[in-house]
């Protein structure tokens, strides 16, 4: 635990400073809250109507975890198809790229359109959203296999599939952490972002009905649900890689001994 | 019936030629060295022989048959000990068996048993980052030993080991030869290696490379580190070196 303090403590003393100076600003020049209420009135409210937010934030929290799944079920598909066929490397990567180009905002309200309120429209732009880093840094991975280890499984007669089973997949799994860490970040936005485009209830939509009734201080109070969000699945991430890859806590050991 | 035959084997790759009309026989329990200058196509004859490549002319036999992946008759060490990081050392040394396509728990039972033979007992479940340069080698030998086949062809097995660890490692192959006198084709650049190891050394001339002379090693089995300073072992040093450097001088203009 003792690392994880370590690392968590110059973070939060920047917190710190700067809500403190914020704090001090709002108090000092006496800004109307409705403009910017200070940090310990967002708390104060946001702990008032802490009901309310929990209620907003289970259907943004499913939203977030359906179409990060749906994603991480596509990225695998792909990538998995992109490193057994150079067919479809050459005719699907260069498109996978020029989708990253598709501004989101555009197609949110196309989704709702096309599927309605529900579920499905938030989740298709989480997994729009968080689909590309995941994807490419498997392929990425996949490819990255030591040239050697393949020579080497070969020279032992093991086909592509078990070359893939026994070397490429564990390869992979240094980068598919970290396409993980970036799409993750990603995921919670993208729910908040397609519920501001249209929906019956999350984050989101508390967001913008908070703005209209200019209750900025309940905003800011949804804005750091969200934040605190992403962290957390940003920290789960690092859990679930202790748990698939115990052999790298085994080489950390041993290089700082 | 010979182990290893290559017969009249040439190789190119475009306009470039990498192996020219080279001969070589590996006699069955037979502990043979190929040395020669870098980049004189040494990987080259490693495809070729463990069946990832074919040859532009000639025949690659191992026990008289044509070299390819599935006859699995030559079992490859390379130059790097590949040991995966994610597997445990019994893992590893399983995962040649796994490749070719047997269980794990059978390939793990069949590893397990070499483990005390090459001096790792217990670091069964260690991960390779937790093992020695030397130990490394030794489970990527044993990884490769475990497939029990014919023709054991070793890539410069001790290239990457300090010096100290390096002559300890020759000291330990050359003991475990003894006892096991597995068909070894020895692929280095260390003419100390290849004379204390080695019944016969063969040198290759630089690109295109052929086999310019063919050195039997006159020392006694079993060796040890005696024999360093046998003069036996310095003359015969020499006589590789002759012919290594005959080879350069000839193609330096």
């Amino acid at each position: 635990m003792r690392p994880i303090l370590r690392s968590l403590w110059p973070p939060l003393l920047v917190l710190t400073v700067v809500l403190g100076g914020w704090q001090l600003y709002v108090t000092a020049a006496g800004v109307d809250p409705t403009t910017l209420p200070s940090p310990a009135r967002v708390v104060e409210q946001g702990w008032l109507n802490r009901q309310d937010l929990w209620d907003q934030t289970l259907p943004t929290l499913q939203e977030t975890l359906l179409g990060f799944a749906l994603s991480f079920a596509a990225a695998w598909l792909v990538a998995v198809l992109l490193d057994f066929s150079s067919a479809a490397r050459r005719g699907l990567y260069p498109l996978l790229v020029a989708s990253q180009t598709i501004p989101i905002v555009a197609v949110a309200p196309l989704l709702i359109i096309w599927f309605g309120f529900g579920l499905l429209p938030k989740m298709l732009v989480v997994t729009l959203t968080t689909f590309f880093p995941l994807a490419a840094n498997l392929a990425a991975g996949f490819a990255a296999t030591d040239r050697e280890a393949m020579r080497l499984l070969r020279s032992l007669g093991a086909g592509r599939w078990r070359t893939f089973r026994l070397v490429r997949v564990q390869s992979a799994m240094p980068y598919f952490f970290a396409g993980l860490r970036v799409s993750i970040t990603y995921a919670v936005v993208g729910a908040v972002f397609a519920e501001y485009a249209g929906a019956e209830a999350g984050l989101g939509i508390y967001m913008q009905a908070q703005k209209s009734a200019f209750r900025t201080d309940l905003v800011f109070a949804a804005v750091a649900v969200t934040a605190a969000l992403s962290i957390a699945l940003f920290g789960a991430t690092y859990l679930l890689q202790r748990l698939v890859l115990p052999w790298e806590r085994a080489l950390k050991e041993d290089r700082s001994s | 019936m010979s182990s290893l035959r290559i017969e009249g084997v040439g190789k190119s790759f475009g306009q470039l030629e990498v192996l020219r009309d080279l001969e070589l026989a590996v006699e069955p329990g037979e502990f043979a060295a190929v040395i020669g200058p870098s980049g004189s196509g040494k990987s080259t004859l490693f495809n070729l022989v463990s069946g990832l490549d074919r040859p532009t002319t000639g025949r690659v036999l191992v026990e008289g048959e044509p070299a390819g992946v599935e006859s699995g008759k030559v079992a490859y060490m390379p130059q790097k000990d590949l040991l995966f990081p994610w597997r445990t050392v019994l893992d590893n040394t399983a995962l040649g068996l796994e490749a070719q396509g047997v269980g794990k728990k059978e390939a793990r039972r069949r590893a397990d048993a070499l483990f005390a033979d090459f001096g790792l007992d217990g670091f069964q479940k260690a991960y390779p980052s937790q093992l020695s340069g030397g130990m490394r080698q030794r489970a990527a030998l044993l990884r490769t030993v475990v497939l029990e086949r014919p023709v054991l062809l070793l890539d410069e097995p001790f290239g990457t080991l300090d010096s100290l660890t390096r002559t300890e490692m020759q000291l330990w192959l050359a003991g475990m030869w003894q006892r096991h006198r597995w068909t070894v084709v020895l692929v280095t650049h260390d003419i100390r290696e290849a004379v204390l190891l080695a019944d016969t050394v063969h040198v290759l001339s630089p690109r295109p490379a052929t086999i310019v002379d063919r050195v039997e090693v006159p020392l006694a089995r079993p060796r040890g580190a005696d024999d360093f300073t046998d003069p036996d072992f310095a003359s015969t040093e020499r006589r590789v070196l002759d012919a290594l450097r005959g080879t350069t001088a000839v193609r330096t203009p």
